[in-house]
């Protein structure tokens, strides 16, 4: 039925560099060059269809038709893109640090990349399957909101600048909520690895048992990627493009590579986190697991883009103030109703 | 397994600088180059830029950061409590609820100085 | 061959971590250095990795390189300089500082030839966050909720000072 196609794949590559002779350090170094190829690819074509589809939801929402010309249904709009911002010159501005502000690009994706690595596409079908998969995501993920800010320094632009800080301001006080929202799956499930709390919600999905958590990390998950309505950091129409303003050809293209990539790994976390990973609802297994990963995640995506062209930005003041006195209180709360909450399912029996 | 999952981490990691190194020097062989003064001011709506663009930031900026610090520093003894919240017991749960305590009060200080407030 | 990798591995992550340190140190650009500084935190969570300490690593990477920098970074862009080429201004002491990393040096050398290393009596657990857990909230309980009093004292001096500044500006204004 399709179920295990990939693992199927993967199992007869380690099969057929047993069989001719491969020691197994080296076959098992092929076998992971192999998956992290297939994640590159895999993740690339998605960035390039939701840049597309983003456009799309956009025109549909506004009552438009969107991109249209180049290839069917202008299909290939990104492709010819990236081609055309591939072909433009990366402009160095004057007075700019130059290492840094070409470090920060190419330093851009390595987070999401990194958090990709842990990522179970499927029954199965992680890549790397770390004892603290949800942790080292969170770890990994911090990392992102210093290389912004190295681009925004680095510029020599004022727009950049204050793009850059708001930045730092904004990841750091959505982080705290982010990190606390998922306490309380950690403590139903008593692990950190990410097959297992996937495997834990074959009975209910923990969208049902902490929907208040799930709420908290999906709101700061917007935040966390940037994106309409905690989108001052590039609120083009008061500071440009915030920590991009400098930014052209290629080098503007990975910001957006991974700010597209940022935001798959939220959804994944919110599908694996909350949705039930890869498990099919209501036990419809004639799809295989790694299809319903993919249409769990797209929802997510899909709400990420309704949300951005339904709402409109808020004010810095509102943006933090929501952060510290709304979230973060509501998320301890949340860890602390959990424990009592388990306690009295325990002595009732559970 | 032969590797430890952490060699895989580094490869990723090998793979995530070779995504965006390899399209930046991609695009700088073939991108042209055509110099023009203008073209290399900073950007500002077209104006001429006046001042130093590094400028002193406010204090608030940094009241965030520290407050970032110490609530982060929390969450990591917060994770391996929930791991072993299950085994623990009730003795394990009251000295989270005094530790977390401790620290509410603190977030109840910061609310209160105003620290937590955008001006 | 398990522990020459580990060893290749240790020795590359401790001269970047030298490498960076030093950086951090000689850069006359202080954003820099911060930078650097980020650098020789992920190291030090590989460091960790050889050690498989898996948890520990994370921490390091998501408190010292995701947030102590950001803090750094903050205090950076409280100090207005126009030039950012010469805002590390306390490193022109090269002379006296190596003089006291050399004394330093010797002084960890000869302990560490020293010291009758005794290898651990049981392995490193496979699940280490639990294991922290456990000694956490069972045997070493005081230190747990001293450390929340720490952060806390942290805290309340920290606004303190910022509210002292603030005050000074608004004075300055």
């Amino acid at each position: 039925m399709g179920e295990n196609i990939f693992t199927g794949i993967a199992e007869s590559l380690r099969a057929f560099l047993y069989g001719a002779g491969v020691p197994p350090l080296a076959s098992e170094l092929i076998v992971l060059i192999v998956k992290l190829l297939a994640v590159i690819i895999f993740v690339s074509l998605n960035v390039v269809w939701l840049v597309y589809m983003e456009r799309k939801i956009a025109a549909y929402i506004q009552c438009r038709i969107g991109p249209n010309r180049v290839g069917p249904k202008g299909l290939l709009q990104t492709v010819a893109d990236v081609v055309k911002l591939l072909a433009k010159e990366i402009i160095i501005p004057r007075r700019v640090d130059k290492v840094v502000y070409l470090a920060a690009p190419i330093l851009v994706f390595v987070p999401p990349m990194l958090a990709f690595a842990v990522i179970p596409w499927g029954d199965g079908m992680a890549p790397i399957d770390l004892n603290i998969g949800v942790f080292y995501i969170l770890a990994v993920g911090s990392l992102s909101t210093i290389i912004f800010w190295m681009g925004g320094w680095s510029s020599n632009n004022k727009y950049s600048l204050v793009g850059g800080m708001r930045v730092v301001a904004q990841m750091v006080s959505y982080e705290l909520p982010l990190v606390l929202s998922l306490l309380g799956v950690i403590m139903l499930t008593g692990t950190l690895s990410i097959t297992e709390i996937v495997n834990a919600q074959r009975g209910t999905w923990f969208i049902f048992a902490q929907p208040l958590a799930f709420l908290i990390y999906f709101i700061a998950g917007v935040s966390e990627v940037n994106r309409v309505p905690f989108d001052l950091v590039e609120g083009e129409s008061e500071i440009i493009a915030g920590p991009y303003t400098e930014y052209s050809g290629m080098a503007y293209a990975m910001y957006m590579l991974a700010e597209y990539g940022n935001m798959m790994v939220i959804s994944c976390m919110c599908t694996i986190m909350f949705l039930g990973g890869w498990l099919a609802p209501f036990g419809w297994t004639f799809l295989p697991s790694w299809f319903w990963f993919f249409i769990k995640v797209y929802l997510m995506i899909f709400i990420f883009m309704w949300i951005r062209w339904t709402y409109p930005r808020i004010r810095v003041d509102q943006l933090l103030g929501f952060g510290w006195k709304v979230l973060v209180p509501l998320s301890l709360a949340n860890i602390f109703v959990t424990g009592v909450g388990m306690y009295i399912y325990r002595a009732i029996g559970w | 397994m032969v590797l430890s999952e952490w060699t895989g981490v580094l490869l990723f990691f090998i793979g995530g600088l070779l995504v965006g190194g390899g399209a930046i020097v991609t695009s700088y062989l073939i991108h042209p180059r055509r110099i023009q003064a203008q073209k290399y001011e900073p950007y500002e709506c077209g104006v001429d830029t006046i001042g130093p663009t590094w400028v002193q930031f406010k204090t608030s900026y940094f009241l965030y950061a520290l407050l970032f610090v110490i609530f982060d520093v929390e969450t990591i003894y917060l994770y391996p409590w929930a791991v072993k919240f299950q085994s623990l017991g009730l003795f394990a749960f009251i000295e989270m609820i005094i530790f977390l305590f401790i620290l509410i009060v603190g977030l109840w200080y910061a609310w209160k100085e105003g620290a937590l407030e955008w001006k | 061959m398990e522990g020459i990798w580990t060893a290749v591995a240790f020795y590359l992550l401790a001269a970047t971590i030298v490498v960076s340190a030093l950086l951090v140190v000689m850069l006359k650009n202080i954003v820099h250095s911060v930078l650097w500084l980020a650098v020789c935190f992920v190291s030090m969570g590989g460091l960790f990795l050889t050690l498989d300490a898996d948890f520990l690593a994370a921490v390091q990477v998501l408190v010292y390189a995701g947030a102590v920098c950001i803090m750094v970074v903050f205090g950076i862009m409280l100090i207005q300089r126009g030039n950012m080429g010469s805002t590390n201004l306390f490193n022109n002491q090269t002379k006296a500082a190596a003089g006291v990393v050399a004394l330093v040096l010797v002084v960890c050398g000869y302990l560490a030839a020293t010291t009758p290393w005794a290898s651990p009596a049981f392995a490193v657990p496979e699940k280490t966050v639990e294991s922290i857990a456990e000694i956490m909230l069972t045997k070493y309980v005081i230190p747990f909720e001293v450390a929340a009093i720490l952060l806390l004292v942290a805290l309340v001096g920290a606004i303190f000072l910022a509210k002292e500044v603030k005050k000074a500006d608004a004075h300055n204004d």
